[in-house]
């Protein structure tokens, strides 16, 4: 069983479009797992609902969501625990780290505070084995004369400080499970690098379950062990890390991986953006949500709900879509030679 | 983008915009005791940008590039330098004589929600520069220029009737690029165009922006973070570091063969979407971060956090950029391949391995 096990989780909100009774509609029907010791991408653009999805497992969404499903966290359903005894599983067992340290640190208290609070509201540490705790944790991710920068505000960091700070302060009891959203869209390249390689190394070590939530298609291929992919609030993808990079079989994945540049491509080719935009959609109920923009859509991806089967005969590779890009050897014939020519160029 | 100076060398009159010895000096916090020290946000760069290519600038946040950037069309005014637009010597223009010379070097913004007035549609905001520089005068004829120019960035006619909020951010940033290019611009600067779009989306703008250029003969600065756009999109390229150019060469060499150490950890931290690239790469991650341009390391700005730093020079003598052009390299007569660094030479050659404890935190003094 995995640690965390989210089942049909559906999310709406109240004042859809214009009507007050409408609810709009967030997330429907998603499910994944986070193993222990290993890292789950979610991954999609503004509008696909996974920053909804962790703040929904987290037990953070206002008052006024609907939320349906199930999000079982070692047996128990955060879903359906009371406030009181969540409290006691945030910060202890399940941790987050937000994309702004800036909004997500408390401006006015110190950095030692921030993390001593947590260990003494959960671990009943006292004062002073609090503080050097805090010390060794800052110590832990990276940050130079920790002891000092206990008795600083947060102002007084650096972005990728705020952010050390910030899993610091998500890793002082230890969690089981570390919920990361967009936690380096912020930073700059050198600094999101340094972070990345922290927050691998702390799943490798401690064995904790992450859930990685980006937009970033290079921070997942470098970090994620599974990768889902969700669009427009629904799951149209998920596969192993290589699985999904090498065979992206969704229309909108494949779109993706063809429409960023990529440090290592050759020059002079040009990019294949994907038309439209991510509020081009129809509802999931009226076909695929991706179909306006797709250019495979045809009269099979709308009226009909699509469901997320199995790709064939690999049972770990789930796809929601009518028309998936070829899975051919050809694909294959093409990288090799793309490989050959690579070689050739060098060589000359 | 394009290749056509890409070819021969630059012969003088092929330079749009040339800058040299371009700074920004803001001045800086101080109190009664201590004298303000300048924030030195760009300090002496030199720049020339051939007519029809792209030229890139990249480097991370603070380092001086969207201040460079503005420098150059002199919205910030720069404290020393000079630059010079086809001939026309910037720095010495009065205020009149320069909005006319605006003319010739429009820019576009990266969040076109914020550059453009809410409360002006589309139509009103595509004509405002051509009323300003007194093109395309009566109702008519501007009408008529406001929709040819909605076509050449591919938004409908019927999008001039429409206010900014109507739109998505690719399309509003499209708005932008039309009211950048109403004024038939020579030189178009664009800082960070599509960073504040949605992954999907930017490659639509990135697309628009080469086919203008092809279409148009125009010469672009593309300012952005990051390499992989700036690599697709960029003729030559120049990295900057804390207010310099620290490298400068064709985006072919550069990205074949960085010499500068802090051109070579950035380009080893930009993650690949590619798990097989990912898993085997070498990574050369830098400690620390960015110091503060008000009180900017000595000698090599980069020392403090250089993988490759060496006891000698780095400290206390401040490279200056030189040729390392290499015949082997890429593309013979792409130009010159110049590095600021002392010891580019060692690190090409292998000579230097990248020190990971040179900078450990570990190691840092507790102050």
């Amino acid at each position: 069983m995995a640690l965390l096990e989210v089942r049909d989780l559906s999310i709406s909100f109240p004042g859809g479009s214009g009507r007050g009774s409408a609810l709009s509609k967030a997330v429907d029907g998603v499910s994944f797992d986070v193993e222990a010791g290993q890292v789950a991408g979610l991954v999609g653009e503004s509008g696909s609902g996974k920053s909804v999805t962790s703040l929904a497992v987290m037990g953070l969404l206002p008052h006024t969501a609907r939320v349906s499903g199930s999000a079982s966290f070692d047996g128990r359903d955060l879903l359906a625990v009371p406030e009181r005894e969540l409290e006691g599983v945030r910060g202890r067992e399940v941790a987050m780290v937000f994309q702004d340290p800036m909004t997500s640190l408390n401006p006015v208290v110190t950095v030692g505070t921030q993390i001593t609070e947590v260990l003494r509201r959960h671990t009943g540490a006292s004062r002073r084995a609090a503080r050097d705790e805090a010390g060794e944790l800052l110590a832990r991710v990276g940050i130079p004369a920790p002891v000092r920068r206990l008795r600083e505000y947060p102002h007084q960091l650096s972005g990728g400080m705020r952010q050390r700070a910030m899993i610091a302060i998500a890793l002082a009891c230890s969690p089981k499970l570390l919920i990361a959203d967009e936690p380096t869209t912020a930073l700059d390249v050198t600094i999101q690098a340094q972070v990345l390689e922290l927050m691998g190394d702390l799943v490798r070590e401690r064995g904790t379950a992450m859930l990685l939530i980006t937009h970033d298609l290079g921070v997942v291929a470098g970090l994620c062990d599974t990768v889902t992919v969700m669009y427009s609030g629904r799951v149209v993808e998920r596969a192993d890390r290589h699985e999904l990079f090498a065979r992206p079989r969704h229309r909108y994945t494949s779109g993706l991986l063809a429409s960023v540049p990529r440090l290592d491509a050759p020059r002079g080719q040009r990019l294949q953006p994907i038309p439209g935009t991510p509020r081009d959609v129809i509802g999931w109920d009226a076909g695929c949500a991706f179909a306006p923009r797709c250019s495979a859509a045809d009269d099979a991806c709308r009226g009909t709900e699509l469901p997320l089967v199995s790709d064939g005969a690999r049972d770990r590779h789930l796809l929601r879509c009518a028309h998936p890009v070829p899975d051919q050897h050809d694909q294959h014939d093409q990288h090799d030679q793309h490989d050959q020519h690579d070689q050739q160029e060098r060589s000359a | 983008m394009t290749a056509q100076t890409a070819g021969e060398p630059a012969a003088q009159d092929d330079v749009l915009l040339s800058a040299r010895g371009v700074a920004v000096h803001y001045p800086g916090r101080g109190s009664v005791l201590r004298r303000p020290a300048p924030v030195r946000a760009v300090d002496g760069v030199d720049l020339d940008v051939r007519r029809g290519e792209t030229y890139g600038l990249v480097g991370e946040s603070g380092c001086g590039k969207s201040t460079l950037g503005r420098a150059l069309l002199r919205l910030t005014e720069p404290t020393a330098g000079s630059i010079v637009l086809d001939g026309v010597d910037l720095r010495s223009l009065r205020p009149e004589p320069l909005r006319r010379a605006r003319r010739q070097m429009q820019m576009v913004f990266q969040d076109p929600m914020a550059s453009l007035d809410p409360r002006m549609d589309v139509e009103a905001a595509v004509a405002e520069p051509l009323r300003a520089h007194g093109l395309a005068t009566g109702r008519g004829e501007r009408g008529r220029r406001v929709r040819e120019l909605l076509g050449l960035v591919g938004l409908p006619a019927s999008a001039a009737t429409r206010y900014p909020h109507e739109f998505s951010g690719g399309q509003r940033q499209r708005i932008g690029i039309a009211r950048a290019l109403a004024v038939e611009p020579s030189l178009v600067v664009a800082d960070e165009p599509v960073s504040a779009l949605d992954v999907s989306v930017q490659a639509q703008v990135l697309n628009l922006l080469e086919d203008l250029q092809t279409q148009l003969g125009l010469t672009y600065l593309l300012i952005a973070h990051d390499l992989a756009v700036v690599r697709h999109t960029s003729d030559r390229v120049g990295v900057m570091y804390l207010g310099g150019v620290v490298e400068e060469a064709a985006s072919d060499d550069l990205y074949a063969q960085p010499l500068h150490p802090y051109t070579l950890s950035l380009m080893s931290a930009v993650p690949v979407p590619d798990p097989v690239v990912e898993d085997t790469r070498e990574r050369i991650l830098l400690t620390g971060d960015l110091p503060s341009p008000a009180d900017p390391p000595s000698g090599c700005r980069f020392h403090t956090r250089c993988p490759f730093v060496q006891p000698t020079r780095c400290a206390d003598e401040r490279p200056v950029l030189r040729d390392l052009g290499m015949p082997g390299v890429g593309t013979p007569g792409r130009g010159p391949h110049r590095v600021a660094c002392h010891w580019a030479e060692a690190v090409r050659d292998g000579q230097l391995r990248p020190n990971a404890s040179a900078h450990d935190p570990a190691a840092a003094q507790p102050a």
